[in-house]
């Protein structure tokens, strides 16, 4: 089973309700993860700079931090691997992490 | 009635003032706890409020840690500073981690921190705290907390509850505390204090109100509201009732009237719970003679300080300041200024003459105590009435949300989104897009809004440039354009026009001054001082109006040399002025 890690920039709360307004493909995100740990495909972790500071301290997320700064956030990484930066992904990124998941 | 203070052998540990702004919760506290502490009691006094006056009143400098009062043994003073809490609790959750996580990752979590709901839940926090006996609070016999205006304490207050629930049902992956994580380990504190609240052996809650309809309908509304969050045992003060005097005149006389038909008219309210009564005093109460004096146990203080007509020249009408606004074609004017020194009635006097004038104007309120619609019961053509109201708009913004970013969720899912939009936040996000909606509207018209109180306002600034910061970091995300434009609206002089509101009194002109100070730290200017019931140029005989009259020259002098050329002033009305007549009076 893979590992599919994702670290969240600074917010109040994982869905990032408390900005003035909110961001779907994060809720989706969130929904996404729940998905694919209830099918068995991935064992997920979440960590947010605000709630798990102590984590950006390990790696595979304190070298692309260093190189890339603050908007590096959020990170997805599977098994290790950056597989999307920046931004949360969108429906067909959403559907290419799946299909990552589900390869041997 | 009876004359306050109340028995003082009957009074439990924790003793709360409530009411609108500029009631006199702040003298009144200060007085009860003095006259504690003579009776031989150890006695805390704790400030609250954002905008806190303590240290005006007692004259002396306070901190976040109990300071005695010189002059008073047993007395100690402390003020709750909600900026210096948050700073102090974000440093200690940052340094620990200082040189162990990235450098980018520390200044973006430190971001993140000064978004308005730490800056709440950090006051909070200490409050709870001291509630729960804990700290420098266990060696007292009383606390005696000067609580924040009306509406910062009912939030404050129902935050209490409200976290106390949030706190028991709140899931594992529901992060929703954010920065404040470290806050749930302090839960058996927070219902610690909610208890506290709650039971009327340990706490009563003195509600204190002028003897003005619009005071005692606030009073009546968080009595009641109070009751419902749990918190009975309250008891109501009577502050300033103007006493009968042998010389008079047709104002004082008309004062009289509107207090006894105000008292009248609330009779029933005033009959469900014990009342004391504090007369209205010539003089400001400052310093512990000043508390003596409003405890009846001291006679005047030193000689009031006289101020020349030449000092006084350039005080302007409020005509003068309806022409200025009435050159520009659209925009929004914000009276801003201590709860209670009558933004509402400026705004709505403001929005009424325009409107006679055949403008079309939208007048809005952010007021927690909504007065606006009952200040203005007529109708007037051009002129629309719109009001902010919290728990509408919060409801709109959660449906909005679920609409938006719960399609096809799973219920599972679903209840987490929900179990976020529980979070207290959620109100200040939704009144805070509210607020760039109204003052969106002035683009092509004239919108007039009372804002919040102070404090509350101070807040709702502040979040605006956080949300500024943090809009220019996640540009990807589709922001409605009133919020991208609200604070450099704010911050331009063609389109904002910020009025401050102030009464010709120490503590609110002080006030106004700070708020005034805080906004050019934001970049934003004030336009114009509006001083309020002033009894400058009136014909007053009865004493007690004499020794006023005298006394606010200074403040009104004070108020001239701030801001030269931009006074404006309102008399004060022997009618309340409601309605479109009333409202009209000024002009």
């Amino acid at each position: 089973m893979k590992n599919l890690t994702v670290y969240d920039p600074a917010m109040c709360c994982s869905s990032g309700i408390c900005g003035p307004s909110v961001d779907p493909d994060l809720v989706q995100t969130a929904a996404l993860l729940k998905e694919v740990r209830q099918e068995g495909l991935a064992a997920t972790h979440r960590y947010g700079l605000s709630s798990h500071p102590l984590k950006f301290a390990e790696e595979p997320i304190r070298s692309l931090l260093e190189k890339s700064g603050a908007e590096c956030l959020p990170a997805i990484f599977v098994d290790g691997k950056l597989f999307l930066s920046g931004h949360y992904p969108g429906e067909i990124e959403r559907q290419m992490l799946r299909q990552r998941l589900l390869e041997a | 009635m009876k004359t306050f203070p109340p028995d003082l052998a009957s009074l439990p540990r924790q003793l709360f003032f409530t009411g609108k702004g500029g009631v006199g919760k702040t003298s009144l506290s200060c007085a009860l706890a003095l006259a504690l502490a003579e009776s031989g009691k150890k006695v805390l006094l704790i400030s609250t409020d954002p905008a806190s006056n303590l240290d005006e009143v007692l004259e002396i400098a306070l901190a976040s840690s109990p300071r005695p009062v010189p002059g008073c043994p047993g007395l100690s003073a402390m003020n709750i500073d909600p900026h210096a809490a948050a700073a102090e609790y974000r440093e200690r959750v940052i340094a620990p981690l200082r040189g162990v996580i990235p450098a980018v990752a520390l200044s973006s979590l430190e971001e993140q921190f000064n978004g308005s709901c730490t800056v709440e839940i950090a006051a909070f926090d200490q409050f709870a705290a001291l509630l729960a006996g804990q700290g420098p609070a266990a060696a007292f016999d009383h606390l005696v907390f000067d609580t924040a205006p009306t509406g910062h304490t009912l939030r404050l207050m129902s935050l209490a509850v409200a976290w106390g629930d949030f706190l028991n049902t709140s899931n594992a992956e529901s992060s929703c505390l954010g920065p404040l994580a470290g806050l749930q380990q302090q839960r058996e504190v927070y219902r610690l204090a909610v208890a506290t609240l709650s039971a009327p052996a340990a706490s009563r809650l003195f509600l204190v109100s002028r003897p003005q309809k619009a005071a005692l309908r606030e009073a009546q509304r968080s009595s009641l509201e109070l009751a419902q969050l749990g918190v009975v045992g309250q008891e109501l003060i009577l502050n300033g009732l103007l006493p009968a005097a042998a010389i008079t005149d047709p104002l004082a006389e008309a004062l009289r009237r509107r207090e006894a038909e105000a008292l009248r008219f609330y009779q029933e309210f005033l009959d469900s719970l014990p009342v004391y009564q504090v007369p209205l005093l010539g003089r400001q109460v400052l310093g512990i003679d000043g508390l003596r004096r409003l405890l009846g146990r001291a006679q005047s203080g030193a000689a009031i300080e006289a101020v020349s007509r030449d000092d006084l020249s350039g005080l302007r009408n409020f005509s003068s300041l309806v022409a200025e606004i009435n050159t520009l074609s659209h925009g929004v004017v914000l009276t801003m200024g201590k709860g209670g020194v009558g933004k509402t009635s400026v705004a709505a006097a403001l929005a009424v003459a325009l409107a006679k004038s055949g403008r079309q104007v939208l007048l809005t309120t952010t007021d927690p105590a909504a007065h606006v619609a009952a200040a203005l019961s007529g109708q007037l053509p051009g002129l629309e009435v719109g009001r902010i109201d919290p728990i509408a708009e919060t409801a709109a913004y959660r449906d909005e949300v679920l609409r938006v970013a719960g399609a096809g969720l799973d219920a599972d899912s679903l209840a987490l989104l929900e179990e976020d939009l529980r979070s207290p936040c959620t109100e200040e996000i939704a009144v805070f897009r509210a607020f760039a909606r109204a003052v969106a509207q002035g683009r092509d018209r004239i919108v007039v809004m009372d804002t919040a109180p102070t404090g509350h306002t101070l807040l709702l600034l502040d979040a605006t440039q956080s949300y500024q910061r943090e809009l220019q970091r996640q540009q990807r995300q589709q922001h409605p354009e009133e919020v991208l434009q609200l604070l450099p609206r704010l911050r331009d002089p063609q389109y904002c026009r910020i009025l401050l509101v102030a009464l010709p009194e120490a503590t609110p002109v002080h006030e106004a001054a700070r708020l005034e100070d805080d906004l050019g730290r934001a970049g934003i200017r004030a336009a114009a001082w509006v001083m309020n019931q002033c009894l400058l140029g009136l014909d007053c005989r009865d004493p007690l109006l004499l020794e006023r009259q005298q006394q606010e020259r200074r403040y009104l002098a004070e108020t001239l040399r701030r801001c030269p050329g931009h006074v404006h002033l309102l008399p004060l009305l022997a009618e309340e002025p409601v309605g479109i007549q009333g409202l009209s009076q000024f002009v």
